[in-house]
């Protein structure tokens, strides 16, 4: 990982990639839409992230993302503080992160091969390089013959499909996903989500924030059940919780 | 920056325009026109302003010598010396009596001059002097007056004031209308550059989640603006050209009485000008309007 161990003041244990201690995150107006959350996740592992609307699963990818600052509390990843990065210091810790959202924001008017390259250039990769990586994970994805096609001539689950190229090209240590099958229809929910059960094989630590109940229970992963702003359940290997 | 990084930020900034042809046209077509409006206004004040200033230049005030003077060649020459050397004096030009006495016979006596046999003007040698600027006449005469050897000066005070406050009026309206014009170009380019680039806020946006600094991000925009900038003044200075001789071909010929009296810059002169400013305008709107539009979604 490109970013190091936290050297001063609080130590976190090498194998605690991401830890939320007492995060609170309150907006302008309205109840905090993360409530005193700590969490911590391991190397390697994946975990689901449910809840209804309004229990603070985006607030807790914003602030992975660091898009947002807690209010209270601190959050670190590989070790960092991220309330303590500065902003010019934000692209750097990002680079670390593959992200994949609902709406797979691929820029419209690039191709496949374009999108997917972009991740590559950003972290100055050599242009020998990317003619060599992009097809290789596009394979993967199984998009290879698709690569001058523009994301609107694609189906959603081709256009996700895209998207975790993008997130994986640069061989992330976490993988983000913001409802990754939330546009997508049972099959091409599937075949993401077994993309992702792959790649976590691999040693990326994934985290998945979803709706989808079928998927959940069926995978048999840590599941985080959030309500509210605050944890309702984290459980080992566990299922959808109806919260009513 | 890698050169790997460079050239793929130009290459991007030159496809931008293309992709986004329609922003890339709407933001050109506003600051050609806005560029032509300027151009033509500048290449109408600065033809009057010439006109004006041709006008004063034809202005000029004469000295006739005392008697005694007038037969001594090396006081009139040193005379002529101390004028010329008088900062608000562009040309001192020396009429003997003799040359006065043939200008009036051509002027005024045609055939009837046979009858004079002495030069009736003997005592009429005099200096016309051309001024720089023509509010210094005053100046001038005022020191014209005290020198000693000077028997009169002749002047106009009226025409100097009117060219005077003609010169003046065009100065100050020409500097109204072009700031007017260069306040509303300035405003309706980063308008519409703003709006183009706020139509991609969310591309900005997504540019940024995966890792881009600032400056990544910004720089294609950048270029795309600068090249959007430069091709908008280009365009009017295109047209300017080609239509600026032949507008004046047309008002010469149309207007043959005029030839005489207005004496029209040539298109090298305006451009001298109008070259920097238009590409200055249209490259700065293009570089100043990118950096704050695409900052101002740069917080993601």
């Amino acid at each position: 990982m490109a970013f190091g161990r936290k050297k001063k003041g609080r130590v976190i244990p090498e194998d605690e990639l991401i830890v939320f201690e007492n995060v609170t995150k309150t907006y302008q107006t309205g109840a905090p839409a993360l409530n005193g959350v700590s969490l911590k996740v391991k190397k390697g592992e994946f975990v689901f992230i449910v809840g209804d609307s309004g229990s603070g699963k985006s607030t807790l990818i914003k602030l992975l993302l660091r898009e947002l600052v807690p209010t209270e509390g601190e959050i670190y990843v590989n070790g960092v503080s991220l309330s303590k990065l500065r902003r010019r210091q934000v692209p750097k810790y990002r680079r670390n992160l593959g992200v994949v959202f609902q709406d797979f924001r691929l820029i419209k008017n690039w191709n496949v091969y374009e999108n997917v390259a972009f991740a590559q250039r950003i972290v100055q990769t050599p242009n020998r390089l990317i003619k060599r990586n992009v097809p290789a994970i596009l394979s993967i994805v199984g998009l290879a013959s698709k690569y001058k096609a523009k994301p609107m001539q694609l189906s959603g689950g081709e256009q996700q499909r895209v998207a975790m190229a993008r997130a994986l090209i640069n061989k992330p240590p976490i993988l983000l996903c913001d409802e990754p099958t939330g546009n997508l229809d049972p099959k091409n929910s599937w075949e993401i989500m077994k993309l992702l059960e792959q790649i976590n094989k691999r040693g990326t630590t994934v985290i998945v924030v979803t709706h989808n109940r079928e998927i959940v229970n069926e995978m048999q992963k840590r599941v985080i059940t959030m309500k509210k702003g605050v944890i309702l359940n984290d459980e080992e290997k566990g299922g959808y919780i109806d919260e009513d | 920056m890698r050169i790997s990084s460079f050239f793929y930020t130009i290459k991007q900034g030159i496809k931008n325009i293309f992709r986004n042809a329609v922003f890339s046209l709407a933001s050109i077509a506003t600051i050609a026109s806005c560029l032509l409006l300027f151009g033509v206004f500048y290449a109408i004040i600065a033809n009057f302003q010439n006109i004006v200033k041709t006008a004063e230049e034809g202005v000029a005030v004469t000295v006739f010598f005392t008697e005694d003077v007038c037969e001594d060649d090396v006081r009139m020459k040193e005379i002529g010396d101390l004028i010329s050397a008088r900062s608000e004096v562009s040309k001192v030009v020396f009429v003997s009596a003799d040359q006065a006495w043939e200008e009036f016979k051509v002027d005024y006596l045609g055939e009837y001059a046979e009858g004079f046999t002495e030069n009736p003007l003997a005592g009429s040698a005099n200096y016309q002097i051309y001024l720089r600027d023509i509010s210094q006449q005053d100046s001038l005469v005022s020191y014209l007056q005290t020198m000693t050897g000077i028997r009169e000066v002749n002047y106009s005070k009226v025409t100097a004031d009117a060219l005077s406050g003609v010169n003046n009026m065009v100065s100050y309206v020409s500097i109204g209308i072009i700031g007017i014009l260069l306040a509303v170009s300035i405003f309706l380019i980063s308008n519409t550059v703003m709006i183009g680039i706020s139509i991609r806020k969310e591309e900005i946006g997504i540019m940024k989640y995966i890792g881009a600094t600032d400056f990544f991000v910004r720089a294609p925009f950048v270029v795309e603006c600068l090249i959007i900038g430069l091709i908008g003044a280009a365009i009017p200075l295109g047209i300017i050209n080609v239509v600026y001789d032949k507008v004046l071909t047309l008002v010469t010929q149309r207007f043959e009485v005029l030839n005489s009296i207005l004496r029209f810059l040539p298109i090298q002169t305006i451009n001298k000008t109008l070259i920097p400013i238009s590409l200055g305008i249209g490259a700065g709107i293009g570089l100043f309007g990118s950096i704050i539009t695409v900052r101002k979604h740069l917080k993601v």
